[in-house]
């Protein structure tokens, strides 16, 4: 029997189980730098144009930390900077799918029970990183073939399409290598996000010194300087093809050595008595969710405090370009751009504050397929106070990110502005105005699980059509009704002068009628309905 | 006093599958009962219902004097349950898991505590995830039984321990019901069943098929014998008692009753035994004999 022995078989499965979720962010993530270029096509008509806003816009410190760097005025390079912070979304959903596909599989004991079966020793790290590979790379020629398609040069569209692909590659390979060293799908997921946010950092920072030597260090520095448009340079392609076969080849032997199910760094012993506050339903929450809590907070607060400080950059980059200080001027001049610019980052912190609630939510789902909810629902404990204490996680946890991340920006911003007493309070208001429409999302989440466990991964679904929506909404001139569809098209802009806290009212209103709900439906139900 | 455990006619139906089709069950107090069944026959969707976990479609459930859906949180206060797949979270330690289900239970004995982990050989630091098979079961038993309830409810609570460990298991039963507590013990295998309850129900296929204290249910236990005898066997045949006789050259099986064992070896060590297997049926091959059906086609 060959090591590789039933890897067909895996990928089949593999496919299957994946059949909505990976051709869902193979295709949104094709078709977005194809968009992109369709509105600096339609925006940007004229090359005066485009440099005016390759010079205010693209070329501005924040824009650069955000999304890399510009190589020039044409649309191709506009497009391919616009879209660069989707190969962050492309290497997280690689790095995901492959931790998913091996180190969740093995924690479930689905692999054993498929290890007994004929299966070489390589199948399951392989059959995973085959079909991520292919995702990434089908990724990369749609989105090419979208950019050739929108009216963009061959070559460059083909280089980005390449280093998106091989990008997502490298990030998957990561996520091989982390399933292998870690005992957790959790400790996997962490460690590559880890990774992920190291990678963005070193970028950040390389791309906005005047030395760019640490965006050469980081794989997600090397997509941008293939230079796609503007002169490509092929040959650091070879750059992530090399890394990703040095990561594989460092996975491999690490997953043969150790025994299925076990990492390769030693678990360690814990208490042989529990602490006074794992008593009841509320105090074993706190221990699941809170480490949760901590790293998000500590993410969150560090993306706050750089894209604070970016922001008085945002609002001074427009100096000395009198078209655009004169449109400036009627929003409210350079502390108006800034507000808008610090206005849409909070809009994102949105977003992944509502991802939050709905895998805190999902817990639930997890645990009572696990057989974990059973026995505690055994005890004293009322259904009631068992989904209360995971709702509590899930609509404080997104409150708690969304606070630190608007008290981060307002620290740094305030800092730059000198005016720490008025922005700190400021920003930190301007999160939470996120905060309701991501309750909506986590309601659902709360909802759905009540009524039927099986639907509540649903939830996910539509905060990907309210992503969707918000990224999409304008360029593709959608209509009104539709964009009203998403909670977070109603969520007020509280940095503009005047603002209605009226729909936040309703969001909240809302996000509770959907919890009681749920909590309604689940209290009929048959425990485990899986 | 109450009894702990009443069904009658209990139905639960998982859309088109019936997994209770009438079920009856009484269990006394203090008494240890048994639930017998093939995997599949309905016993863990039995308890469930009892933990109110699950919705009666029809039938009469009364446990220890309430409803057990309505009064779930109430009734739980006076019993502790242990599932026959016990999984742990995975970064809270066992003893972690004992003390959290003890206190959502409304207390544990400490002592108690103390010494179960001493006589299941159990480590309470470490943590859940790895923890064998056998141990996330000891996690689940040790909790259930330092707890002070009246009524032990443990779903084939035996699965992955060794032999040695199910003595220590069978010990901490009947010191439970020393002390008067009433337990169901839900099980696949007779043995276990035999060693520690006062009064068994066999349920198949949804239904209870026989009920009673075991000297009633002795017609089940049979013992089948594989031997290798000196010289070829006659005279077996005719023997009340032995069934199924199948003779080959001079090897010889058949199954016999408890009553006519000593009778049948003393006939075959006349002849001289050179060698001999006996095991006890297995429940499956009861099923067989006694309701005619094997559980397997029951439940395809």
């Amino acid at each position: 029997m060959s090591t590789l022995t039933g890897t067909r078989h895996l990928v089949r499965l593999i496919l299957r189980r994946d059949r909505f979720l990976l051709p869902l962010w193979v295709l949104v993530l094709a078709v977005l730098p194809m968009t992109y270029a369709k509105s600096f096509f339609e925006f940007f008509p004229t090359e005066a144009e485009r440099a005016a806003y390759a010079t205010g816009t693209g070329r501005n410190p924040s824009i650069v930390a955000l999304l890399g760097p510009l190589y020039g005025d044409s649309v191709g390079a506009l497009t391919a900077q616009r879209a660069g912070f989707l190969l962050v979304i492309v290497a997280l959903a690689s790095l995901l799918t492959v931790v998913r596909h091996t180190r969740t599989e093995e924690e479930a004991g689905r692999r054993e029970l498929l290890g007994g079966s004929v299966l070489g020793r390589h199948a399951g790290l392989t059959a995973a990183l085959l079909v991520t590979y292919a995702a990434d790379v089908l990724l990369g020629l749609l989105s090419a073939a979208g950019l050739v398609a929108a009216g963009l040069p061959a070559a460059g569209s083909y280089a980005y399409g390449l280093a998106t692909a091989l990008t997502g590659i490298v990030f998957a390979t990561v996520g091989g290598l982390a399933a292998q060293l870690t005992e957790t799908a959790g400790g996997a997921r962490g460690t590559g996000i880890a990774v992920l946010g190291a990678a963005f950092a070193l970028r950040m920072v390389g791309d906005t010194a005047t030395h760019d030597w640490p965006s050469w260090l980081s794989p997600l520095g090397w997509a941008p300087r293939i230079r796609a448009y503007e002169g490509e340079r092929w040959w650091v392609l070879a750059l992530p093809v090399l890394v990703a076969a040095l990561f594989a080849a460092a996975a491999y032997p690490l997953s043969v050595r150790r025994d299925l199910g076990a990492g390769l760094l030693p678990p360690r012993l814990g208490r042989p008595t529990a602490g006074s506050a794992l008593a009841g339903p509320f105090g074993l929450a706190w221990r699941l969710h809170r480490g949760q809590i901590l790293w998000w907070s500590v993410g969150f607060g560090l993306l706050g405090l750089i894209l604070g400080g970016a922001a008085k950059a945002a609002g001074r980059s427009v100096a000395g370009n009198p078209q655009l200080e004169q449109i400036m001027a009627k929003i409210g001049g350079a502390a108006g751009l800034s507000d808008a610019y610090l206005g849409a980052t909070l809009g994102l912190a949105g977003w992944a504050a509502a991802g939050y609630g709905i895998q805190a939510a999902l817990r639930m789902r997890a645990e009572e397929a696990a057989g974990r909810a059973e026995p505690l629902l055994a005890t004293e404990t009322r259904r009631s106070a068992w989904l209360l204490s995971h709702v509590v996680f899930a609509l404080l946890g997104p409150a708690v990110v969304l606070v630190v991340t608007g008290l981060a920006t307002g620290l740094t911003y305030g800092i730059s502005t000198h005016d720490l007493a008025r922005e700190l309070p400021r920003m930190a208001g301007a999160g939470l105005a996120q905060l309701p429409a991501a309750w909506v999302l986590a309601g659902v989440a709360v909802l759905l699980y009540g009524l039927a466990p099986r639907l509540a991964p649903v939830a996910w679904a539509l905060l990907s059509v309210c992503v969707l929506l918000g990224q999409l909404g304008a360029v593709l001139e959608l209509d009104q009704w539709l964009l009203d569809l998403s909670p977070f098209t109603h969520t007020p802009q509280v940095l503009r002068d005047s603002w209605s806290p009226t729909p936040l009212w309703l969001q909240t209103a809302l996000a509770l009628a959907l919890t009681a709900i749920g909590l309604t439906t689940f209290h009929r139900r048959d425990i485990p309905t899986v | 006093m109450e009894t702990p455990i009443e069904v009658s006619g209990l139905v639960k139906t998982f859309g088109r599958t019936r997994a209770l089709d009438g079920l009856d069950l009484a269990v006394r107090a203090g008494e240890v009962h048994g639930f017998l069944g093939p995997n599949g026959s309905g016993k863990s969707t039995t308890i469930r219902v009892l933990l109110g976990l699950l919705r009666a479609d029809a039938g009469a459930v009364r446990l220890l004097g309430g409803d057990p859906w309505r009064d779930a949180v109430a009734l739980h206060r006076r019993l502790a349950y242990v599932p026959g797949d016990v999984t742990l979270w995975p970064t809270l330690s066992g003893g972690e898991v004992i003390d959290l289900l003890g206190r959502m239970r409304g207390g544990l004995d400490p002592k108690r505590r103390a010494e179960l982990l001493e006589s299941f050989e159990l480590d309470p630091r470490k943590k859940g995830r790895t923890y064998s098979k056998g141990n996330r079961q000891k996690v689940g038993l040790v909790a259930a039984l330092a707890s002070d309830v009246e009524l032990l409810i443990l779903d084939e609570p035996t699965s992955g321990l060794d032999p040695l460990m199910e003595e220590v298991f069978q010990h901490w039963v009947h010191r439970a019901k020393q002390d008067g507590r009433t337990v169901l013990l839900s099980s696949h295998i007779l043995a276990e069943v035999e060693a520690l309850c006062d009064r068994v129900t066999i349920i198949r296929n949804g239904r209870a098929v026989e009920s009673g204290t075991l000297g009633e249910l002795r017609h089940l236990h049979r013992t089948s014998i594989d031997a290798e005898l000196a010289a070829p066997l006659d005279g077996l045949a005719d023997l009340p008692g032995v069934h199924d006789l199948r003779v080959d050259g001079n090897r010889v099986r058949f199954d016999v009753d408890g009553a006519a064992l000593d009778t049948a070896l003393r006939r075959l060590t006349e002849l001289g035994v050179r060698s001999l297997v006996s095991k006890p049926p297995t429940l499956e091959e009861l099923f067989l004999r006694h309701y005619e059906t094997a559980p397997a086609e029951v439940s395809a």
